[in-house]
């Protein structure tokens, strides 16, 4: 008995989604000590990731006070996280979130079809863009994307949480999709860089003639990095 | 007057730093400029060397940093041109004993008296280099045409830029004509086109260039050198005068080419 409330307590769950104003954190069942420590455990873990986020956490059933609600606040805030809006199924709690000036609402994502029939504007993810030529010995990190309007030398190193595009020559080493995702691309102009990776995928670059200075992209398929002409791409995305 | 100070630099060693600064500094010289050296190479210096001026050293840029010399009695006179001097490096010190600021307020008090101070730096990132670039109005990066050397002038060319000191100016030593024509060498199309900087000068490889620098006869005085004709034509670009680059071999249109990518690329 007692050992199956130590499973049902590290069991608690959290969920984490990117939505249009930051990221969206939904908390399990539990103690809330148990779950805050648990929150607070897996922003550390990933702080490369959370730092500098905004955060709107949807706490559930669990009833807060002003004190446990400051706390957590200044906790989230030592970490790097700012937190914006508390989303709750307690009216007290609400009315103890909107005392500390943090919101209660936000604008649910809605389906993209029906984004598709109102309007036609996308939101789009933001970057960071570096309008220079990276020489050897320079370094670029963001835990987003990285647009760089310049080449990319080599022994210059570019690593991004998401998707690189280097709108010049790429001669130098790329890193896209450093917390793991998947699904990240690269995209140069002109695509002869010393060494490609994709979350932990590394790619060797086949050999081409001289001459080939189309612009080309780089994703994982089937679990290695393929180089794709875009001119191909065209329509596809 | 007011002198334009001019480092020498590039990352990698051996790429010859010292050869272009002693030949580009009697090529101004020779123009009738007022030119003073200073081998910013503490502790390995060999400007004195390639100049042929070692056995004349009394004092040195430490002593004169320090304290222990006016800054006249460390600045020896060429022997051949009255209007050529060097300030030697000290041998048994380092790099820490002058800072960048040490640098800065040397150069001030040339810049009255002179026309050019041309500074030697050393090899590599740290203090040495630091030390030669900080009163730089105008940065010459040598390089080698072979992919370490560049790739070092590359990261030597940001950190330049990094300090506002940019845009770097580059010199291409040591290209073999006959390399390049068997496409066993990078070009120096090749190497400006990674680079991306103006160039200002592009030496063959000349055994003389050996001969002359051991004995301290440096190769520009040699009237009829292609390597001398060529540290001469890096001096009159450095006065603002257009000079079309050297036709090194019979692929004249190569050079034409370069050249003329080069007057129009304007960056």
């Amino acid at each position: 008995m007692q050992s199956d409330e130590m499973v049902e307590e590290k069991k608690v769950t959290i969920k984490i989604k990117g939505i249009r104003d930051g990221l969206l954190i939904s908390l399990g069942e539990g103690e809330w000590p148990v779950v805050q420590e648990e929150l607070l455990q897996q922003i550390m873990e990933r702080s490369a990731f959370f730092q500098g986020a905004r955060v709107a956490l949807d706490v559930g059933n669990h009833i807060l006070h002003a004190a446990d609600m400051g706390i957590l606040r200044d906790k989230l805030s030592d970490s790097g996280v700012s937190l914006w809006a508390l989303l709750s199924n307690s009216p007290t709690t609400e009315r103890t979130s909107q005392m500390l000036g943090l919101a209660t609402r936000i604008s649910t994502p809605k389906p993209e079809r029906v984004i598709r029939a109102r309007s036609t504007s996308l939101s789009g993810d933001n970057a960071m863009l570096v309008k220079r030529t990276l020489r050897s010995g320079f370094k670029v990190s963001s835990a987003g994307h990285v647009v760089v309007i310049g080449d990319v030398n080599p022994g210059a190193e570019v690593s991004a949480g998401g998707n690189v595009v280097v709108w010049g020559r790429l001669r130098g080493s790329v890193h896209a999709g450093v917390d793991g995702d998947k699904t990240a691309v690269i995209c140069a102009l002109e695509m002869s860089p010393k060494q490609l990776r994709i979350d932990e995928v590394i790619g060797a670059l086949p050999l081409k003639p001289e001459e080939h200075v189309l612009p080309e992209i780089a994703l994982i398929q089937g679990g290695q990095i393929v180089f794709q002409e875009w001119k191909q791409k065209e329509r596809g995305r | 007057m007011t002198a334009t100070i001019v480092t020498i630099t590039s990352g990698k060693g051996g790429v010859g730093k010292t050869t272009t600064t002693a030949n580009v500094a009697i090529a101004l010289a020779e123009l009738g400029e007022k030119v003073v050296c200073i081998d910013g190479d503490i502790g390995l210096r060999n400007l004195d060397i390639v100049m042929g001026l070692e056995n004349r050293i009394v004092y040195d840029l430490v002593d004169v940093i320090e304290g222990r010399c006016r800054l006249r009695q460390a600045m020896i006179r060429d022997k051949r041109m009255s209007e050529l001097y060097l300030i030697p490096a000290a041998q048994t010190r380092d790099k820490s004993s002058v800072s960048p600021s040490d640098m800065v307020r040397l150069c001030d008090q040339l810049r009255d008296e002179f026309d050019w101070v041309l500074i030697d730096s050393s090899a590599g990132i740290e203090r040495g280099f630091r030390n030669a670039l900080a009163p730089a109005d105008i940065v010459l990066v040598v390089t080698n045409p072979e992919v370490s050397a560049v790739r070092d002038a590359d990261r030597i060319i940001g950190l330049v830029e990094a300090e506002e000191k940019g845009p770097a100016k580059l010199v291409i030593n040591r290209l073999n004509p006959e390399l390049v024509k068997r496409g066993d060498m990078l070009t120096a199309e090749d190497v400006v086109e990674l680079l991306a900087v103006e160039l200002v000068g592009i030496v063959p490889e000349d055994q003389s260039v050996v001969v002359s620098t051991n004995r301290g006869q440096p190769v520009v005085m040699e009237a009829k050198t292609k390597a001398g004709q060529a540290f001469r034509n890096v001096a009159l670009r450095l006065q603002g005068q257009e000079v079309p680059f050297l036709d090194l071999d019979e692929r004249k249109d190569i050079f034409q080419k370069l050249s003329n990518m080069l007057r129009s690329g304007g960056d």
